[in-house]
């Protein structure tokens, strides 16, 4: 038996026969052709014989496939209409003096390119709409048959990429599975195996050895079994069934409280890399976030955010969040991780270098809008901020004193601010070690236990070859978490875990007795781990 | 000439189906259609053109017709973008 991973596209479990679909890619050559006026009469000529395909394949996916399916046919149709399209062709044609099937081609791929470039995945699927029109039209001024290859008994049908023109021309009744190379949740494919209740599969290249072999292909988890040995697909059956069960009585505890059987209250919040992930995280039964990123707003720029823009970030994720409380780390980069415009030196070791807090206080004005952004921002929302990679007090003096100026300046211009709390991560021993001193002064603590490890055991977590020797429950790193811990307990603040170890369930019952009071976790984990907590004693 | 704005309630925003099928509304009016979003515009007759305009939910479009029956391409497409948008 050989096993494939790849991406769940819709859910499902089936098994039968694999069936490869290879497509023949249809190419124009540049080349001159007939005159403009006939090339142009051609094109039109194809054009309107595209248009009555279209039509009996709209009915056809009608029938066979449903509404949504065929809809893809009708956006065909204006595709081919499109007026931007027809004139871009026939500016080819007679500009260019080429072929109407050259002009075709060309024009085809600038507007797949077009809607491939675009700030959206839904659109990006689109792109091979518009190649599937072209290749009609190809086709038809070539003279060439439609492609008709199609199975004559139930298979797992298989191909690079699936287009609807091409699936609609077989028996659809005969998929039992897709398996794709390429596509997404709003592929053609994830939406034509939803519609029919079959599960589809996609990141898996097709081999063409494996024509007619047998498989299994669990759409819940993306995997696609070539040989099953037996008994694979009830085991498959029944862990879909597991599951499902499991889902249901996870989404039970999500508007639920998080608390202990002895009645200790855990705050259970959420990771989140940006505006996006906090729906996610709402979704997930969270009960704020404990952390949300900052990196986002300056690594997907071109040039540094202006106040507004991070203002207008931060205010969404504060309006979004309500009442529920959203920690926001200031800008945590260095070396490693930067844009351009930073123009930060390349560095020998980065991971020690001018990142976090260190490069925030030396570009001060860097720090400053942050925080005023932040500050505006919480007047919408329950809002703190927190400064990483706070190696001494020091460091965090001076962040707060940029605060009080950045305070200090909103309130001269009479711009409306919140007051809020300040906190640090613990991520570097220096900082877990001298906990008592910085929490005379944090309002709050969040150990990122992914920096910790790394910088208490010198391994960079990244490195495979030290596998062997990376333990993620060293007891110097536990050690420290609990120094942390004793240190905020006394102290009255609290302290949270915000790196990977929050969500190890095996650690939950010892880091709640050592006092941490909040675990954030990403949106996904929430639920298994509020369930872990609740039959804790 | 006569138009109206609408910001877009729909999640999705102006995507692949509600663009055809607004598409298809402009082809059968007798006005000509534009969309403008921020500093974009778009001749709504075009799906590429509109799918081009990158309207997001919150966006604010304006709906500009001219020539032919002004007055009831204008209701048409205000009914429109209510109810699917």
């Amino acid at each position: 038996m050989e096993a494939y991973r790849g991406k769940a596209i819709a859910g499902g479990i089936a098994a039968g026969r694999l069936f490869i679909y290879r497509k023949e890619k249809r190419r124009a050559k540049r080349e001159a052709g007939a005159g403009p006026e006939k090339e142009r009469e051609r094109f039109l000529k194809a054009a309107a014989q595209a248009e009555q395909e279209l039509k009996a394949l709209y009915e056809k996916a009608l029938t066979s496939a449903g509404e949504e399916a065929a809809a893809v046919f009708e956006a065909h149709s204006l595709m081919l209409s499109d007026p931007d399209f027809v004139r871009e062709v026939e500016r080819a044609v007679s500009r260019e003096g080429v072929s109407a099937e050259y002009a075709v081609d060309e024009a085809g791929k600038a507007f797949a390119s077009m809607l491939a470039g675009m700030d959206d995945e839904y659109l990006k699927e689109r792109a091979a709409d518009v190649q599937d029109v072209a290749q009609r039209l190809i086709r038809i001024l070539q003279g060439g048959d439609e492609d008709a290859k199609s199975p004559e008994q139930p298979v797992i049908l298989a191909a690079e990429e699936l287009s609807p023109s091409e699936t609609v021309q077989m028996d659809q009744r005969l998929f039992l599975a897709l398996v794709t190379e390429r596509g997404t949740e709003t592929s053609h494919t994830a939406i034509l195996a939803r519609s029919m209740g079959i599960p589809a599969v996609s990141g898996i290249s097709p081999r063409p050895e494996w024509e007619g072999r047998m498989a299994a292909v669990d759409g819940e988890s993306g995997v696609l079994y070539i040989d099953p040995e037996e008994g694979l697909l009830s085991e498959l059956e029944n862990r879909k069934r597991e599951r499902e069960l499991l889902a249901r009585s996870l989404e039970a505890l999500k508007d639920q409280k998080t608390v202990t059987g002895s009645g200790r209250r855990i705050l259970l919040y959420a990771n989140v890399g940006g505006i996006r992930d906090v729906s996610a995280a709402l979704a997930g039964g969270a009960e704020g976030v404990g952390l949300f990123r900052s990196e986002f707003l300056y690594l997907e720029k071109k040039s540094l955010p202006s106040e507004e823009e991070l203002f207008l970030s931060y205010k969404a994720a504060a309006e979004a969040m309500g009442e529920k409380r959203v920690i926001i780390r200031t800008l945590d980069i260095g070396a490693d991780k930067q844009a351009d415009y930073f123009e930060l030196p390349e560095e020998e070791n980065p991971a020690m270098g001018l990142r976090g807090i260190r490069l925030c206080l030396k570009r001060p004005e860097l720090l400053k809008t942050q925080l005023r952004a932040i500050f505006r921002a919480g007047v919408f929302g329950n809002l703190s901020v927190m400064y990483p990679m706070i190696a001494s007090p020091s460091e965090l003096r001076r962040a707060k004193a940029l605060a009080e100026e950045a305070k200090e300046e909103l309130k001269k211009e009479k711009i409306p601010f919140a007051e809020m709390e300040q906190g640090i991560m613990i991520e570097t021993p220096a900082a877990a070690l001298l906990s008592g001193e910085l929490a005379k002064e944090a309002d709050f603590f969040s150990i990122g236990t992914n920096d910790l490890a790394q910088y208490t055991m010198a391994m960079d977590r990244q490195n495979g070859q030290l596998e062997e020797f990376f333990d993620p429950h060293h007891p110097a790193l536990l050690r420290l978490i609990e120094e942390t811990a004793k240190n905020g307990k006394r102290a009255g603040i609290l302290v949270g875990i915000c790196g990977e170890l929050a969500a190890d369930p095996s650690l939950t019952e010892e880091f709640i007795k050592m006092g941490i009071g909040e675990l954030s976790v990403a949106p996904s984990q929430i639920l298994p781990l509020r369930r872990r907590i609740l039959e804790l004693p | 000439m006569r138009s109206f704005k609408y910001q877009i309630q729909d999640e999705t925003g102006l995507h692949a189906r509600p663009a055809g099928k607004l598409v298809k509304l402009a082809r059968e009016l007798d006005s000509a259609v534009t969309l403008a979003a921020g500093e974009r515009q778009a001749d709504g007759t075009g799906l590429f053109a509109v799918l081009g305009l990158g309207v997001k939910k919150g966006t604010v479009v304006t709906v500009t017709v001219s020539g032919g029956d002004e007055e009831s391409s204008l209701k048409l497409l205000e009914a429109f973008f209510r109810e699917n948008l």
